[in-house]
């Protein structure tokens, strides 16, 4: 197949994805009845049982799995990019640990904080230290950006821990539910809020994603073809770590997807970040539709989707490896 | 088409936090259509001499004049308009295709928020097809040879559309065929499209061939500087290098061959 038609189809990946979606559920509907409540839903506005299912419910649900897949998928191109180097995940600023202490700080000591709220400030909070940090050694590069992300998660990691260990067991479940990634509280109100956000995080950085191209050639090059390589790659970091900290807040930690989707994508449609991006975005979307499909309807209980990611993603990826050999890597 | 100087006047760097000045008092000039050649051993400062040029590293002291006109303080983007900068074939991490390199020699003609226009694929395109590598543009860069990768950097260098062109060591892994073809491309540049021309290369027969003007560097100072067949002499060379050498010449060929002796005792 040509890299066109893969990049359309990829392209047009996500309607398909959240029409399957709609008629899987834990409540059983048949495809009639769903597209019944919502063609009542469209025309009439009637309340029925199954239309607060699909349009209350799942609908939402679909809609909020998507948008934090997309986010996921373009903030780890735009990363992979920014590190020249495809082994790199959205959260490699410390992102993750730093929300995780947010979530257990709010859940286990801070009951007046909201849990997002706390979570977005210490995703954010990380990013932002594991930058500073990288200041103080000179000229910010890449490989002080690296290595400041891994102490500062540490930190967290390690501060999280103590609260693991001091917090009463009720609040450890709590905790570590929230820490595998779930879509169980979706809402309307929070996909707008989260659509939102993300518009003003993503919308500049689809954008921008045609310089991704240079900056991924290195510091040194990428300025000496014009590139202000600071100034753009603290825009870069700044707006993909926003994306990233307004999705955990709403929706936990999600592993795997932001390494993997663009992944998946370059090698279908190769390097060029102007069709990387939207491939990866449309991928990712589709992706998270499926996985947190399978998370809610595969048992009774809801299974955290950042399992279903990892499970899923694994093997699939293993596969695509073997196929695609040294070539996937870029050689 | 005028004549353009670029003008280099007591330049002067050391890196931050060290005290030994890596340039001393560096003065030279190039001029359009012509091929300004520096020779020196590893470790005289000619990359030093290059990032200071293009911005990558600020010096010390001195000037840089192109046209009369400081570039010193000029934006990333305003400098890139013109210089170009041709760097050693490396390995990138993603396997873009030839088209999309080149491509990114447009960077300064692309704002932030958009992406290249048709125009700017017509300059890629164009660079290519003066190089005549028109056929490699839809190649992935990191599957051709060597000396295809240096031309593929040289026509990005193209469509920057500058006025200067620097080349850092463009024959350094490159076979004896490559070579040839490489620097004469290079000299071909200078002559055709009036640029400026800046090179660094290892062997003092390449800058021969290829260099109207040569400048020496010896740690961080300049040795000699003028036209190539004053500069490259036989004592310039030899003290520039340290071993001793011979000049084979007639009217239009240079060979610089050095005393060499099996057991290797009476190079020095």
């Amino acid at each position: 197949m040509s890299k066109r038609l893969i990049s359309i189809l990829v392209l047009f990946s996500p309607v398909f994805a959240i029409v399957f979606a709609l008629f899987y559920g834990a409540y059983e509907l048949s495809p009639f009845q769903v597209l019944q409540a919502l063609f009542n839903w469209i025309n009439i506005g009637q309340t029925t049982t199954e239309v607060d299912i699909v349009v209350g419910i799942r609908l939402p649900r679909i809609l909020l799995s998507g948008l934090v897949g997309l986010a996921l998928s373009s903030s780890g191109v735009t990363l992979q990019g920014i590190f020249k180097n495809p082994l790199v995940d959205p959260f490699i600023l410390g992102i993750s640990a730093g929300a995780a202490f947010g979530c257990s700080l709010a859940v286990g000591f801070v009951e007046w904080l909201p849990v997002p709220l706390s979570s977005f400030g210490f995703g954010m909070l990380a990013v932002f230290l594991a930058y500073t940090l990288a200041k103080t050694q000179g000229e910010i590069s890449r490989l002080p950006l690296v290595l400041s992300g891994i102490v500062i998660s540490a930190f967290f990691t390690a501060l999280v821990s103590i609260i693991k260990f001091l917090v009463d067991p009720h609040r450890l479940q709590a905790i570590v539910f929230w820490l595998m990634g779930s879509f169980a509280l979706a809402d309307w109100d929070g996909v707008l809020f989260l659509s939102t956000g993300l518009g003003l995080a993503i919308i500049p950085l689809f954008l921008m994603r045609w310089r991704l191209n240079p900056l991924s050639m290195g510091d040194e090059e990428a300025l000496s073809l014009g590139i202000d390589v600071k100034r753009e790659r603290f825009l870069f970091i700044a707006l993909s770590s926003f994306a990233v900290c307004l999705c955990v807040a709403k929706a936990g930690i999600i592993g795997w997807t932001g390494l993997m989707v663009p992944h998946l994508a370059r090698m279908l449609v190769g390097p060029d970040h102007r069709i990387l991006m939207p491939v990866s975005m449309a991928g990712g979307a589709s992706f998270m539709i499926i996985c947190d499909t399978i998370a809610r309807s595969l048992t009774s209980y809801d299974i955290p989707v950042g399992i279903v990611t990892a499970i899923l993603g694994a093997p699939f990826f293993m596969y695509l490896m073997k196929r695609g050999g040294k070539e996937a890597w870029g050689n | 088409m005028g004549e353009l100087r670029l003008e280099v006047k007591n330049l002067s760097f050391r890196h931050r936090g060290h005290g030994t000045e890596v340039l001393k008092d560096v003065c030279f000039f190039a001029t359009s259509g012509q091929v300004t050649a520096v020779l020196g051993p590893n470790g005289s400062g000619k990359s030093t001499l290059f990032k200071c040029i293009t911005g990558i590293w600020k010096p010390v002291k001195g000037e840089i004049l192109l046209g009369g006109k400081d570039i010193l303080s000029l934006s990333p983007k305003e400098k890139a308009k013109l210089f170009a900068v041709v760097p050693q074939s490396h390995d990138p991490a993603f396997p873009y295709t030839v088209l999309d390199l080149v491509l990114m020699g447009r960077c300064p003609y692309v704002n932030l928020f958009t992406s290249p226009s048709s125009k700017d694929y017509d300059a890629a395109l164009k660079a290519l097809s003066t190089l005549g590598i028109l056929n490699l543009s839809q190649r992935a860069y990191t599957k051709i040879s060597g000396g295809e990768r240096q031309l593929a950097l040289i026509a990005r260098a193209l469509a920057q559309e500058s006025q200067v062109m620097i080349l850092d060591e463009p024959t350094s892994h490159l076979d004896f065929k490559n070579q040839v073809v490489v620097l004469s491309t290079i000299r071909l540049i200078a002559q055709k499209l009036n640029k400026i021309v800046l090179i660094t290369v290892h062997d003092p027969n390449s800058a021969a061939m290829v260099a109207d003007q040569v400048l020496l560097l010896k740690e961080g100072c300049v040795v000699d500087f003028g036209p190539q067949d004053q500069v490259i002499t036989t004592d310039n060379i030899e003290n520039l290098y340290g071993i001793k050498l011979n000049i084979i010449q007639d009217e239009n060929l240079k060979v610089i061959i050095p005393c060499f002796t099996k057991n290797g005792k009476e190079l020095i």
